[in-house]
């Protein structure tokens, strides 16, 4: 849970050291469906510093893969209303026209995406899909993108990478695809990387390795990362700080140790208690949410996590809490009854997770 | 007609809203509200109905061909040598001086009852072996569908022309053909939906509960796999008509002076008949392709309120 | 692995090779019909009738007679024309050419319209574009060559004058005229394959579009157009290929009919005739190549499958 190294970005203009290099502002994104408007990500603000990793936490559905990719303007090209500001280095990703993104997506951004069975091309040979963009933004000729290409294989730790650039992704484990995935991903030396569960497609044991491996990256290449997930525990160890989102919203904010320590929303306790521990004996069972998230096409009045929320009163029911913040500015919460320490400062009102 | 409208948006909006975890039950479950609220509850629309009333004007029209007041369909009015539309020839008259509006009628005639009865044919047979052969399974199921197999990369043109040559055509005999020729292609595609009910829980309760074989096929597969087999119907009527119109194009089905609209598209695209009296051509041509356009619709129109999806033809 | 499958379809395809040999050889024996009758007339003496069967060797019992077709057909011969006494391979071969050149030039048509067409509006379903063009191929399925034949030659060859009505120059001796008197036959011949594969992959395309590796495709920064035909459009045309191999039939059929219309001397007017004429071992040889030729394509189209697609080889 140590705060992670702050390294500083590879090459930024001294003038913009002290901004962050990513700056999202009030960002909404909606999909018009037949039955209505879902808004899977509802008014979120984050920001992250240069060689830093935020964390982006929450149950499936609670929009943080609409966030991943709604910041890199990486939507569905139809059907699809986008509001806010997303800056990064200075630039307003929202104004840039397509053909600005598309030079910006691959070079200075870079995605890896959750699944690398479905996220890699069944039919293109594993070395075209990572000598694509290496020849589109940096210009190489065949022969050059084809020994980088080799040599980010090694630096991800795929053995004899000649002979890997010839396979088809059928032909690899789902680790080693994954790691195909992140190679394409650094291909290009980008600032920024957005991981969205980079992980959970794949075992334990391998999961650790990965995330290990990005790690290293990030700390040889002075990369800034997203890591988007799921799983508490994945970012506990790897992010400096922590974004809570639930449905559509960020429910909790703070640098991972105080988060940890101080957890005020109970959504963020509940995620914190199904992570499992080591220290409990085996059959211990893990304490899970129960009910799912809301439907955001009519999400309920007031909090929404309200209705599973064990500690909910009246007020939590009519009126939505507003983003506040405990004791310091870098830790931002919205809830009418926080916990404190853990502990919650109001009865039990309904039968949710009895923590 | 655009069968998946809308699917491309809301696939799109339910692939990222099902965020992260694979096969997360709450999220599919969504999805797949989603998806089913897109297009299968549509109403039928007007065109629907529109194609329904014009195949029926062509039914009704070939049934009381006798009744209507109509010139006989091969009486020659010498003093009406390819005259066009008018009060007394309604769409005009060809080469010969036949009444062109009687010979569509008749001719009409040709292409329901082929193009229905080989089907009906191609039904009975093809549709219950397929039924049956797909709810017993086992070694006889295999070797019927290698055979339909066997037979199905034989071209249906083909085996139909060589048969009419040495047996002759008649509206029977092609009808018979035609449907003996649709029989294979029919019974896979009602054994492939068979397939897909003979292990459903409500097949395994009634075999449970003792019920015979033929009372599940009939009382609990049956009703299910109607719909599937009724719009691959279509599809077959539509291919016999356009198979029974080549062969008359041909000359090769039902013998002169009997009109049909294949022998009589044949007649009107003599280059002669295309310089001096384009109607002869013009009329068999618009209602073939009105017809064939309805039937498609008819069938494209069930497949969607009944939610088959075009990969199990 | 790949070796096993393909000699497991190669012994297929000589399988039913064997039982379509079969088939044809039954179409002709056993439907009603006396061959005497047709060569004779109906007039000749019994005697005659019976020096002739005998002659033809059809007196014989059905699995002889088969056997002796069969061993002549593996020495390359199909028999001669009762009629003009002309060698059935000489027919074919004579008739093949045209037939292949009016096929491969009208699915040339049909891809060069129907892949660029559905990479177009796959990329905006349902906006304007799209809806017309699915309406409108929609209507194209209604129109089977023989609907279509007459009214292509009624508006641009008696019509226009744009192109001859009837008949072709061997492509040996003009090619340029050659191509330009096939436009309209051709054209008549792919509407309706250019209604199924703009469908097919039209659908395929959406569906390609919605997987995760397109959007890992965009988020390399490609451009839209490397997207659409590096990432999407391969492993979207393999029901587009299936679909090819199988409507080589309804193609055969539309090629005798754009033959008959059109007056081009292909197999599909030579077959016609000899059924007209009851030219019995004509048509015998022509349905045995026509379809033993249908059955080799189905066999090519799916070697051709296993070979592009590498999902289907690892299996």
């Amino acid at each position: 849970m140590s705060p992670r190294r702050h390294t500083v970005d590879a090459f930024p203009d001294a003038d913009e050291l002290s901004d962050p290099l990513l700056q999202v502002t009030d960002l909404t994104t909606a999909f018009r469906t037949p039955r209505g408007t879902v808004r899977a990500v509802d008014g979120v603000s984050l920001s992250v510093r240069r060689g830093t990793t935020v964390g982006v936490v929450g149950e499936s559905g609670s929009g943080k893969t609409v966030l991943s990719r709604s910041i890199m303007g990486l939507l569905p090209p139809h059907g699809v209303e986008r509001s806010g500001t997303v800056t990064f280095a200075g630039r307003d990703l929202t104004a840039m026209s397509a053909k600005e993104l598309r030079s910006v997506w691959g070079l200075q951004i870079a995605m890896i995406f959750q699944d690398p069975m479905t996220a890699l091309n069944p039919v293109k040979r594993v070395g075209a899909q990572i000598t694509e963009s290496l020849r589109l933004h940096l210009g190489m000729d065949r022969g050059e993108a084809r020994q980088t290409a080799a040599a980010l294989l090694e630096s991800v730790g795929i053995p004899s990478p000649e002979k890997r650039l010839r396979a088809y992704p059928s032909q690899l484990s789902g680790g080693m695809r994954q790691r195909v995935m992140i190679a394409i991903a650094l291909a290009c030396g980008p600032r920024l990387v957005l991981a969205d569960e980079p992980t959970t497609g794949l075992d334990v044991t391998i999961q650790a390795q990965i995330l290990d491996l990005l790690g290293q990256l990030q700390d040889e290449r002075h990369m800034t990362m997203i890591l988007v997930t799921h799983d508490l525990g994945v970012v506990a160890t790897r992010a400096d700080e922590i974004v809570v989102m639930y449905a559509g919203k960020v429910v909790e904010r703070a640098p991972t140790a105080t988060l940890f320590a101080d957890p005020k929303m109970p959504y963020t306790r509940a995620l914190m208690d199904s992570i499992p521990r080591l220290a409990d004996p085996s059959g211990t069972r893990l304490a899970t949410i129960a009910g799912r998230p809301p439907e955001l096409i009519d999400p309920p009045a007031g909090c929404r996590f309200a209705p599973r929320c064990p500690w909910a009163q009246d007020r939590c029911r009519t009126s939505e809490p507003p983003l506040r913040t405990a004791g310091s500015e870098a830790h931002t919460f919205a809830c009418w009854y926080p916990l404190t320490n853990g502990r919650p400062s109001v009865p039990v009102t309904h039968d949710g997770v009895a923590p | 007609m655009p069968d998946d409208r809308d699917l491309a948006a809301t696939g799109a909006a339910t692939d990222l809203l099902a965020d992260a975890a694979p096969g997360d039950a709450a999220i599919s479950e969504e999805a797949v509200a989603l998806a089913a609220s897109g297009p299968s509850r549509r109403p039928l629309g007007v065109v629907f109905w529109l194609a329904i009333a014009w195949v029926g004007v062509v039914i009704l029209a070939a049934v009381f061909a006798n009744v209507l007041p109509l010139a006989r369909p091969d009486f020659q009015h010498y003093g009406a040598i390819n005259a066009g539309p008018s009060l007394h020839h309604l769409l005009g008259t060809d080469d010969l001086g036949r009444d062109l509006l009687s010979r569509l009628v008749f001719g009409a005639r040709v292409s329901l009852v082929v193009g229905f009865g080989s089907i009906t044919i191609g039904m009975i047979f093809g549709g219950s072996a397929g039924l049956v052969s797909g709810y017993l399974g086992g070694l006889w199921d295999a070797t019927m569908n290698a055979t339909a197999f066997v037979i199905l990369a034989f071209p249906q043109i083909l085996a139909v022309i060589a048969i009419t040559a040495f047996w002759g055509a008649s509206l029977w005999k092609i009808t018979l053909i035609i449907g003996v020729a649709s029989i294979p292609l029919l019974f896979r595609v009602v054994r492939a939906s068979t397939l897909a009910f003979a292990n459903r829980e409500f097949v395994v309760a009634a075999r449970a509960l003792g019920a015979s074989p033929l009372r599940i096929i009939f009382r609990e597969i049956l009703p299910n796999v109607l719909p599937a087999a009724m719009s691959f119907a279509m599809i077959g009527v539509a291919v016999a008509i356009i198979l029974e119109g080549s062969l008359a194009f041909l000359g090769l089905s039902v013998p002169l002076p009997t009109p049909s609209w294949g022998n009589m598209i044949a007649e009107g695209s003599t280059n002669g008949n295309l310089q001096q009296n384009v109607y002869i051509m013009l009329w068999p041509t618009i209602s073939m392709f009105l017809l064939l356009l309805s039937i498609n619709l008819i069938g494209d129109r069930l497949r969607q309120r009944f939610d088959i999806r075009e990969s199990m033809v | 692995m790949l070796a096993t499958y393909l000699l497991k379809r190669l012994v297929q395809l000589i399988a039913v090779s064997f039982l379509i040999s079969v088939i044809v050889f039954m179409l002709v024996h056993l439907l009603p019909g006396d061959p005497s009758v047709t060569i004779l007339g109906p007039n000749d003496t019994p005697q005659n009738r019976a020096i002739l069967l005998h002659q033809l060797g059809l007196n014989k019992p059905l699995v002889q007679q088969y056997a002796t077709w069969l061993g002549q057909v593996f020495h390359g011969s199909l028999g001669q024309s009762y009629l003009t006494h002309q060698q059935v391979t000489q027919i074919i071969g004579q008739g093949a050419p045209v037939d292949v050149e009016l096929i491969v030039l009208s699915q040339l048509i049909a891809f060069a319209v129907a892949i660029p067409l559905a990479l177009v509006t796959s990329r905006r379903p349902n906006r304007a574009v799209d809806r017309t063009a699915t309406t409108t191929t929609f209507g194209l399925l209604a129109l089977p060559p023989f609907v279509l034949a007459p009214i292509l030659v009624a508006v641009f060859a008696v019509g226009l004058g744009w192109f001859p009505a009837t008949g072709t120059v061997p492509i040996s001796q003009n090619l340029a005229t050659n191509l330009h008197d096939m436009i309209l036959p051709s054209l008549a011949l792919a509407v309706g394959s250019i209604a199924v594969y703009y469908r097919l992959l039209r659908s395929d395309l959406i569906a390609t579009l919605q997987e995760d590796f397109i959007t890992s495709a965009r988020a390399k920064g490609l451009h839209p157009r490397r997207v659409m035909l590096r990432h999407a459009l391969r492993p979207s045309t393999f029901s587009l290929l299936a679909a090819a191999g199988v409507n080589i039939g309804s193609l055969l059929a539309g090629a005798f009919i754009v033959e008959s219309l059109f007056a081009i001397n292909g197999i599909g007017l030579a077959l016609v005739d000899a059924v007209e004429q009851r030219d019995y071992l004509v048509v015998q040889g022509i349905a045995l190549v026509i379809a033993v030729a249908y059955v080799v394509i189905q066999f090519v189209v799916d070697f051709i499958f296993t070979v592009v697609d590498p999902r289907v080889a690892r299996g």
